[in-house]
């Protein structure tokens, strides 16, 4: 085995997503450059990765959030852009790892529009919608069920 | 500001919620900068050195699989340092591999028999349920700095 020298020791990176009709990736991504103070940004298609220190970092996202901050999302990720065990380049064809984030982004409209909604509410107003109980799906029909057993 | 693990681990609903609310979000990014800004040995494409299965004895027995072991090794540091969690009830992005499923069964059972506090609740399917899971979310984590105070 080859002795392993990380780099970037010491940053962190963090995906920034954004589904929004009024902001673009493009408009994050030019946001971020323009405060970036040689920080490293990658534009993506659904927003832009920001690697740096800590500080630079929590900076620029506190700064893109204010552009839109019911429909801006922030998450970290473990490996710097362009690493080798990760990167497209190297590796070819699709990344792993982007179907969770595909998953999620569904429903991002709904925690949006809970985002909004919640911050209107007062203190009691917010115990309450709390206490709800989010509905179990149905469960499977046992007639359709027995359908299957007999297909197989 | 409490450490707040969160279930799926990958999850970037919740790590948004957690850190927007004031709180820090552990998932499996975290575990991972350690791992690859920690010199040692590299084996591309293989992610795990041959330590990790070994380090993950302390969380599952030597006949679990080394993939969970080596999974372990990431999250139970995590699950250990956690001082409260948010779990979503069997959420379809974390269906996965003999490995992925048993360590996340794994990592639901350490949660629970853990004495943190602990939020359970599933994704929502509409606007009403999005109000409710923000609201639900957002009451517990800024209890959950209300608490650490007193």
């Amino acid at each position: 085995m080859k002795p392993y020298v990380p780099q970037y020791v010491g940053t962190v990176t963090k995906y920034v997503f954004v589904d929004s009709p009024d902001t673009t990736p493009q408009d994050i991504a030019t946001a971020a450059y323009e405060i970036a103070q040689g920080v490293m940004i990658k534009e993506t298609c659904f927003g832009c990765q920001i690697t740096g220190s800590p500080e630079d970092v929590d900076r620029i996202i506190a700064h893109l959030r204010k552009m839109d901050p019911y429909r801006i999302y922030v998450k970290d990720r473990g490996f710097p852009p362009g690493d080798a065990r990760r990167c497209r380049a190297d590796l070819g064809g699709a990344r792993p790892g982007y179907l969770g984030h595909e998953y999620e982004m569904g429903m991002i409209r709904y925690i949006a529009h809970g985002l909004e909604e919640t911050d209107k509410m007062t203190k009691k107003e917010l115990k309450a919608a709390a206490a709800k109980e989010l509905p179990m799906p149905d469960a499977l029909d046992v007639d359709i069920l027995t359908s299957l057993i007999k297909e197989e | 500001m409490a450490k707040v693990f969160i279930y799926p681990a990958t999850s970037l609903i919740l790590s948004d919620l957690v850190a927007r609310f004031g709180h820090e979000p552990l998932g499996s990014a975290i575990a991972i900068r350690e791992h690859v800004q920690t010199p040692g040995f590299d084996s591309p494409p293989i992610q795990m050195t041959s330590d990790d299965p070994q380090k993950g004895l302390k969380w599952a027995a030597v006949e679990v699989p080394s993939g969970i072991r080596g999974r372990m090794s990431l999250y139970g540091p995590m699950v250990e340092e956690a001082e409260a969690a948010i779990i979503i009830d069997e959420p379809e992005l974390a269906f996965g591999c003999m490995g992925c499923a048993r360590t996340n069964e794994l990592l639901c059972f350490m949660l629970r028999e853990r004495d943190i506090p602990r939020l359970e609740l599933r994704y929502p399917t509409s606007k009403d349920e999005g109000v409710t899971f923000v609201a639900a979310i957002k009451e517990f984590l800024v209890n959950l700095e209300v608490k650490k105070h007193e």
